[in-house]
């Protein structure tokens, strides 16, 4: 019907002189948007169709395609944007919500980008990450607030169990069914070379990757999806999903069509059957039961796996956090409003949760001035996009950082933002054996092992820059860090001083 | 001796191999150039069915059927590589026939062809393995 | 925060037996060191100078005006015994100006008060002097350990002694140090030693991990006031030693921490001991170029930092032991040594009077 019709946001440009008809973009395009007409020999393709993902492009052999913004416009307002307007054509013909995949898109600003960071001259010599050692190594846990000697005086190991990095990122929960077998396999991989950990995410451990436990965040979330005793003991961790910063307040949803074969064998639910994290845990409505949860887990465990508590970035998330922290919980993992996800409501993802660097600031000052900082570590996320990200992060007070899309990008991901329709191109957001094929896990975790020992030299260079040769004496260093363009409200709860004073 | 092998589990289907082989064979620097409208006949091929593809090419056999049969002796091995004297072939095609793969089909001037494992075009790796998207063919020593 | 920033000058006599022995040696040793200091600033730390009071508190305040002295001393005396009080002798010397009011306290916890606050006397003493410091404008009490004193000033430290009459006093332990910032200008509150209880901490170096440090140090009730990283320090130590109970080498252990690789070469037990103090206290380890003199009852300790990026030489000679910066300074006062040498970063030089080097 006329008045249905959106016209497409991107069009597909095919340099009809390069273009060799070898039709692998008709092959590769799950959404069938190119076509071969044999009659004419030629190729052709239908934009309504194309998510702009970016495969045809890459795989091309003549570099004869290029995908661009539609320049078909509404007349210009800048109050109801093109967007607005056909959001409300769709729910106008569809009567439902809006959903949408990955992290918020829209115009907030980015603290990030609004901090500058130290370096060292004259009075204090910057240190060169060639010549000396320069120490990433972060252990992340409660620090024990007395120390122990034995009979002969020497210390006792009264640390509580903890997490050993070899550099302070983590990859970031994202499930079995909403990513695929080989992305998770090139996750784990890649966590076991470098010496860091991946999270399973609530879809439950696939029984391939328990020789990676080690090496293994596990998730226990609402739905308690693949959580037994096994699941429990086989990772580094347990970690206990409160919430998410794409979408903060609710659960999570994976549609039946999706759960099949192994998903529904690893989530131990039966086939066919929709998978609904409810929004709260249901047996969590105050924090005292949030503590009963940690000690059940910590006692599930014998007490040998340090317990992390995830939280979306909220209005009250300092409060939430201290809480936490004297939950019994040994890390706390907060995800800011930025976080990606397989699927969300659109409106939930753009509109509710604060931005990581403020949360962050926050939750670290205030855990100081109630003197507990040292009850827990603090893991931060959404969205962490490159190693400057992560000095910022530490200097604000984290431990370490999730890193999710940013895994996902270096596995081939090209943030179309259809992850929710299940067809992703690159083999990371499907289930389709003739998807997930494409990405190839020897290919993918060589990636991901390059992303990681780039981001550390990088972070070795900066911080041997700010003469520092060791991570732990950047954490909480706020004099390392300036602020431009923000105002005094922002510096005051970021903790940080403006660029020249 | 290096040889040319597939892994199924990887292959896409997406025909690139068939593509960057026929492009090799020409002497041009620009694919669209070298390509543009014409019917390639690759020396590697997709074999494909019930979502399952494979490239097939010259396996370069340690007993190679094609040479034995081969009547006027265009059909060569030098260093373990099977190659084609094209001068010598008179395209009566028992190669075609007698090689169990498959991997040996007719060209445009007569002759036969097939994969020579990139020698005669200089490039060290051979195309196919240098333009699969996945990795699902390697150039590696087997021992075989 | 005005950083303060490198080319100092640091010194430090200690005697062994504890023979206590005068000022003036401690003076002649940094005035060798001129060229390293500014004029911005001078101190020293002395040992075992009031035997006679070796039972009180020694409080040495700087007031900036009379009403914060009266303030102050009404604080005073409400939290404890004043057993004598009185200026700090000094020399009218043209080369020390604007002094602010110094003066002097021998006090002991009010027994009632201390009963009341459940605390020990060194935590209760502790407290008042933050009390003062924070809460009472212009008033800084800037030494407050039993048998022992800081004096400091804005000059020269071979000016400053003489200005505080340092001659005059005797002591088994003097440290001394000669600033030269380029940020803060003339408060006397900034320059070296800093104190608190019997710790007293010289400084030559720049803390580049300061703000990780004092973030994590002012959870247990420590407040950084002064402008001036090596306060952090003092602070650090206190903690370390008198609250969490560790020892001195394992202190060291902490804050100049062997690198990981240095770590795991180790045999088993001195590992998994050097790799528990690095994780629990890891938020202590101090970072930047240093070389540091803590003085404390009984000893003291020279430590550089773990790349030995300031200068720091050892003497001994009989029951003496000497440190500084050069060792032109300690050749000045005894060129007859018995050795003489350079400690590797990370490895602190603690003598104490009952035993000998460690």
């Amino acid at each position: 019907m006329a008045i249905e019709y959106i016209y497409p946001d991107y069009e597909i440009v095919r340099d009809y002189n390069r273009c060799i008809t070898c039709r692998v973009c008709e092959r590769q395009c799950a959404n069938e948007a190119h076509e071969y007409l044999s009659d004419v020999n030629k190729m052709t393709a239908d934009n309504a169709k194309c998510v702009n993902c970016h495969r045809c492009v890459s795989l091309c052999p003549t570099r004869a395609l290029k995908i661009v913004k539609s320049d078909h416009t509404f007349k210009e307002n800048a109050n109801w944007s093109g967007k607005s307007i056909k959001e409300i054509y769709k729910q106008a013909g569809s009567g439902g919500v809006l959903l949408s995949s990955m992290g918020n898109p829209e115009n907030y600003p980015v603290y990030f980008d609004k901090i500058l960071l130290n370096a060292s001259q004259v009075t204090n010599p910057s240190i060169d990450p060639l010549r000396e050692p320069m120490e990433t190594r972060v252990y992340l846990g409660a620090k024990p607030g007395r120390i122990e000697r034995d009979e002969n005086g020497r210390l006792k190991n009264n640390l509580k169990p903890h997490i050993k990095l070899s550099m302070p990122v983590m990859f970031s929960a994202m499930s079995y069914g909403s990513i695929s077998y080989n992305a998770h396999e090139s996750l784990a991989r890649a966590a076991a070379e470098l010496g860091i950990l991946y999270n399973t995410g609530e879809g439950g451990l696939h029984e391939d990757f328990y020789k990676y436990g080690k090496h293994t965040i596990v998730q226990v979330a609402s739905g308690r999806f693949g959580v037994h005793k096994t699941y429990l003991n086989s990772g580094a961790a347990i970690e206990i999903k409160m919430g998410q910063g794409a979408k903060p307040g609710i659960g999570g949803h994976l549609p039946g069509t999706k759960i099949v074969g192994d998903i529904s064998k690893t989530r131990m639910i039966p086939e066919g059957s929709d998978a609904i994290s409810p929004a709260p845990h249901h047996d969590i409505y105050s924090i005292e039961d949030l503590r009963q949860l940690v000690y059940s887990l910590k006692e599930a465990t014998a007490y040998t796996k340090p317990v992390i508590v995830k939280i979306a970035a909220v209005h009250n998330v300092a409060a939430i956090a201290s809480g936490i922290a004297r939950s019994g919980a040994d890390i706390i993992a907060i995800d800011g409003f930025r976080g990606g996800t397989g699927a969300a409501p659109t409106r939930i993802r753009d509109h509710v949760g604060i931005p990581i660097e403020l949360a962050l600031a926050s939750v670290d000052k205030r855990l100081r001035d109630e003197g507990i900082r040292n009850n827990v570590s603090i893991v931060v996320g959404g969205s962490i996009r490159s190693s400057a990200d992560v000095v910022k992060a530490v200097a604000l007070g984290a431990d370490a950082v999730y890193i999710g899309t940013a895994a996902l990008i270096a596995l081939g991901c090209h943030l179309c933002r259809s992850c929710h329709t299940g067809k992703c191109n690159w083999g990371i957001a499907t289930q389709r054996e003739d998807l997930v094929k494409r990405l190839n896990p020897n290919i993918g975790y060589k990636r991901l092992v390059n992303l990681m020992n780039a981001w550390k030299h990088e972070i070795k260079e900066m911080i041997g820059g700010m003469g520092i040769n060791s991570i732990e004496a950047l954490k909480g260093n706020r004099l390392m860090l300036r602020g431009v363009g923000l105002n005094e409200k922002e510096l005051e709860i970021l903790g940080i001083k403006h660029a020249g004073e | 001796m290096k040889r040319v092998y597939v892994n199924e589990k990887w292959c896409l289907g997406c025909h690139l191999c068939e593509y960057y082989c026929a492009f090799a064979s020409t002497n041009e620097k620009d694919m669209a150039r070298a390509l543009k409208d014409i019917r390639i006949k690759p020396r590697i091929r997709i074999e494909e069915k019930d979502g399952i593809s494979f490239a097939v090419s010259c396996r370069h056999c340690d007993e190679p059927l094609c040479v034995k049969g081969c009547i006027t002796g265009a059909l060569t091995k030098k260093d373990g590589v099977i190659t084609i004297n094209r001068d010598k072939c008179i395209g009566c095609y028992t190669c075609i026939l007698s090689c169990p793969y498959g991997a040996v089909s007719p060209s445009d001037d007569g002759a036969v062809q097939k994969c020579e494992l990139c020698i005669k075009t200089a490039r060290g790796t051979p195309k196919c393995v240098e333009g699969c998207p996945n990795g699902a063919i390697v150039f590696e020593e087997r021992g075989e | 925060m005005f950083r303060n920033l490198s080319g100092c000058a640091i010194s430090g006599i200690f005697s062994k037996s504890g023979r206590r022995f005068s000022g003036k040696s401690i003076i002649d040793s940094i005035a060798v060191m001129r060229e390293r200091s500014n004029g911005l600033g001078g101190g020293f730390a002395a040992y075992g100078i009031y035997p006679e009071y070796k039972d009180y508190y020694a409080f040495h305040i700087f007031y900036d005006h009379k009403s914060a002295k009266k303030e102050c001393e009404e604080f005073i005396e409400e939290h404890f015994d004043i057993i004598n009080l009185s200026k700090i002798p000094t020399r009218k010397i043209p080369e020390i100006k604007d002094e602010p009011l110094i003066w002097r306290y021998f006090v002991a916890p009010l027994p009632t008060k201390l009963a009341d606050s459940q605390l020990d006397d060194r935590e209760y003493v502790a407290r008042c002097v933050f009390r003062i410091n924070t809460r009472i404008d212009g008033a800084y009490v800037f030494s407050s350990g039993k048998n022992m004193g800081v004096f400091k000033a804005v000059g020269f430290p071979e000016d400053v002694g003489r200005f505080y009459k340092l001659d005059e006093y005797e002591g088994y332990c003097f440290t001394a140090h000669g600033r030269y910032p380029t940020n803060t200008p003339g408060w006397w509150g900034g320059a070296h030693p800093f104190a608190l209880l019997d710790y007293t901490v010289v400084h030559n170096g720049e803390i580049s991990s300061y703000d990780a440090n004092r973030r994590a140090i002012e959870m247990y009730g420590y407040k950084c006031t002064l402008k001036t990283d090596t306060e952090v320090i003092a602070y650090i130590i206190d903690y370390l030693h008198r609250k969490v109970g560790l020892t001195l080498k394992e202190i060291c252990s902490v804050i100049a921490a062997p690198f990981w690789s240095t770590i795991e070469n180790k045999p088993r037990e001195e590992r998994e001991e050097l790799e528990y103090l690095r994780n629990a206290f890891d938020s202590y380890l101090i970072t930047g170029p240093f070389s540091i003199i803590v003085g404390f009852e009984g000893g003291m300790m020279a430590l550089n930092d773990r790349l030995k990026l300031r200068s720091m030489v050892v003497g001994e000679k009989d029951d003496m032991v000497y440190v500084a910066s050069e060792e032109a300074a300690i050749r000045v006062i005894q060129n007859d040594l018995d050795r003489i040498w350079s400690p590797s970063g990370g490895e602190g030089v603690i003598v104490t009077l009952e035993g000998g080097i460690t």
